[in-house]
């Protein structure tokens, strides 16, 4: 099954998909034009992973990491589906991240691997995007590169972690204004599903509705206002996005 | 007598009440009443970023390395990082020491607790988005490698004590100008003073809300002098801030650490 958290009639529902509509926890079935997408779940404290695809840590001339790279996200980066996000207007080099996120579902602790898919809740597609102008090398990559407002979209569904047989093989894509610019794999993650909550369990507590960002592979380019991002994983969903100026933020 | 917010185990929401804050006793119509009478509860709900380099005395320490390998120029903007709500701790509350650890930082820092939605404020406004002050004490396992995330060093179970209560932004005069000092076992390890902040209050204030929204109820840490403190297990960590009040702790082994179990 796949759920949603959406905004309608001046309120916050659970919805669950109902053919080409969504059908809210109360009984209406409404259409998707009549909504307006949240992120699928509340996320409490927000992990993602860095090169942890070997193509991509080559594309930004780095060695694959002997241990997870992972920074935190606070909640003022995420957006729901079909939302806009914010390019400053003096900046060179903005890229999407098509990224499989997993949502915990229960208190982990010490998990080993074998048992890790047990605290997963389920699946979602996040777009994680970076402004390559704002780098530097303290805690890189740096807040200012990767919790900017508006730049982490996330949804549109959470997928029920039985629905998907194999999460460690599945296609990602991202496309920008309909031309396919990034194509990839799972399968080709440095550090699986598995061993990531086994990492990050063995040093912390993990908890329901935190949410793992997973990495994403090569095929970063450049985006500019107004292009409408795409970032799709197979059997999971796909995520809209759209670039937008400092034109529509009046007090910049 | 300072107005102060606070929260207590078990109760929602928070409490305002007058409270001293160099004795640490919270008033209470007739009754002053101290901490050990009070289970103070973490009284932060929102996301807690600290910062990271922003005494000028930390800086110096890493000197001429801020243009070598693998940083190669000093910091533009403001180093921040996340303590994720595994870290949370209150007053009181026992730190959990990682085995195959013997030695924790305790980085003694001013919180700024935020009141209104900040975004993109104006350095010359931004104490007027600031609900109040706490006291945080910013644990992490030592580590001098400030290139990678160190989510392995911050992030541990209990490693961020707030608290004992969050003092009215209008108790405080002056909040670039206040004195930090860290006590372990009763005796004074360290002694600095917010005047020695790279960015003041409202500057990172200003310079954070540019690039990210900060919500009511989230927790801005102004920075945790340099030379950390080093304690163990055992250890009873004292951190005062004049003008706020002193939060204690103390130090456990974690095995004897509630914190391994589900929160």
């Amino acid at each position: 099954m796949r759920r949603a958290r959406v905004a309608y009639g001046g309120a916050i529902h659970e919805a669950i998909e109902w053919g080409n509509q969504l059908k809210l926890a109360d009984g209406r079935v409404v259409k998707e034009e009549e909504i307006m997408w949240l992120t699928p779940i509340e996320p409490r404290t927000v992990f993602a992973l860095g090169l942890n695809y070997a193509d991509h840590a080559a594309e930004l001339s780095f060695d694959a990491p002997s241990d997870p790279l992972v920074f935190l996200k606070g909640p003022n980066t995420l957006i729901g589906h079909q939302a806009y996000t914010r390019r400053p207007a003096n900046v060179t080099y903005m890229h999407y991240e098509c990224e499989l996120a997993v949502i915990i579902g229960e208190t982990a602790r010490n998990v080993q691997k074998e048992d890790a898919y047990k605290y997963v809740k389920g699946y979602s597609v996040a777009n994680d995007y970076a402004i390559r102008d704002y780098l530097e090398n303290y805690y890189r990559p740096n807040l200012r590169v990767k919790n900017r407002d508006t730049c982490t979209p996330l949804g549109p569904w959470l997928v029920d972690v039985k629905d998907i047989a194999d999460p460690m093989y599945l296609r990602l894509t991202t496309h920008v204004n309909s031309e396919l610019v990034q194509e990839g794999t799972t399968a080709d993650m440095i550090f699986d599903i598995p061993s990531i909550i086994e990492y990050l369990s063995s040093f912390m507590t993990l908890s329901e509705n935190d949410v793992i960002l997973t990495g994403t592979p090569k095929g970063s380019v450049n985006t500019v206002v107004g292009d409408v991002v795409v970032t799709e994983i197979e059997g999971i969903g796909r995520l809209v996005n759209t670039i937008i100026g400092d034109e529509a933020f009046t007090n910049r | 007598m300072s107005r102060a917010s606070f929260k207590v185990l078990g109760e929602p929401g928070l409490i305002k009440a007058e409270v001293n804050t160099h004795m640490n006793t919270v008033v209470m119509e007739d009754n002053e009443l101290i901490p050990h009478e009070i289970q103070f509860d973490n009284p932060i709900t929102g996301t807690v970023y600290g910062t990271m380099l922003n005494f000028k005395g930390e800086l110096e320490r890493l000197g001429d390395d801020v243009n070598n390998e693998p940083y190669f120029s000093p910091p533009i903007a403001p180093v921040l990082y996340i303590k994720p709500m595994n870290t949370f701790n209150c007053y009181g509350g026992s730190i959990p020491m990682p085995v195959g650890i013997s030695k924790l930082e305790m980085g003694a820092s001013l919180g700024i607790v935020i009141g209104k939605q900040a975004v993109y404020v104006d350095e010359s406004t931004a104490l007027s988005y600031v609900a109040g002050y706490t006291i945080v004490n910013d644990v992490r396992i030592p580590h001098d490698n400030l290139f990678r995330p160190a989510i392995h060093f911050q992030a541990r179970d209990g490693f961020c004590p707030i608290g004992p209560w969050i003092i009215d932004r209008h108790v405080v005069d002056n909040p670039d100008n206040i004195s930090i000092r860290i006590y372990i076992n009763d005796k004074l390890q360290q002694e600095n003073s917010t005047s020695n902040l790279v960015r003041s209050v409202s500057r990172l204030l200003a310079d954070v809300t540019e690039f990210m929204t900060l919500n009511p109820g989230d927790l801005l840490l102004v920075g945790v002098p340099e030379d950390a403190p080093q304690a163990k297990v055992g250890d009873k960590i004292r951190i005062e801030i004049d003008g706020i009040g002193s939060l204690e702790n103390v130090i456990v082994d974690e095995s004897e650490s509630k914190w391994r179990k589900p929160i």
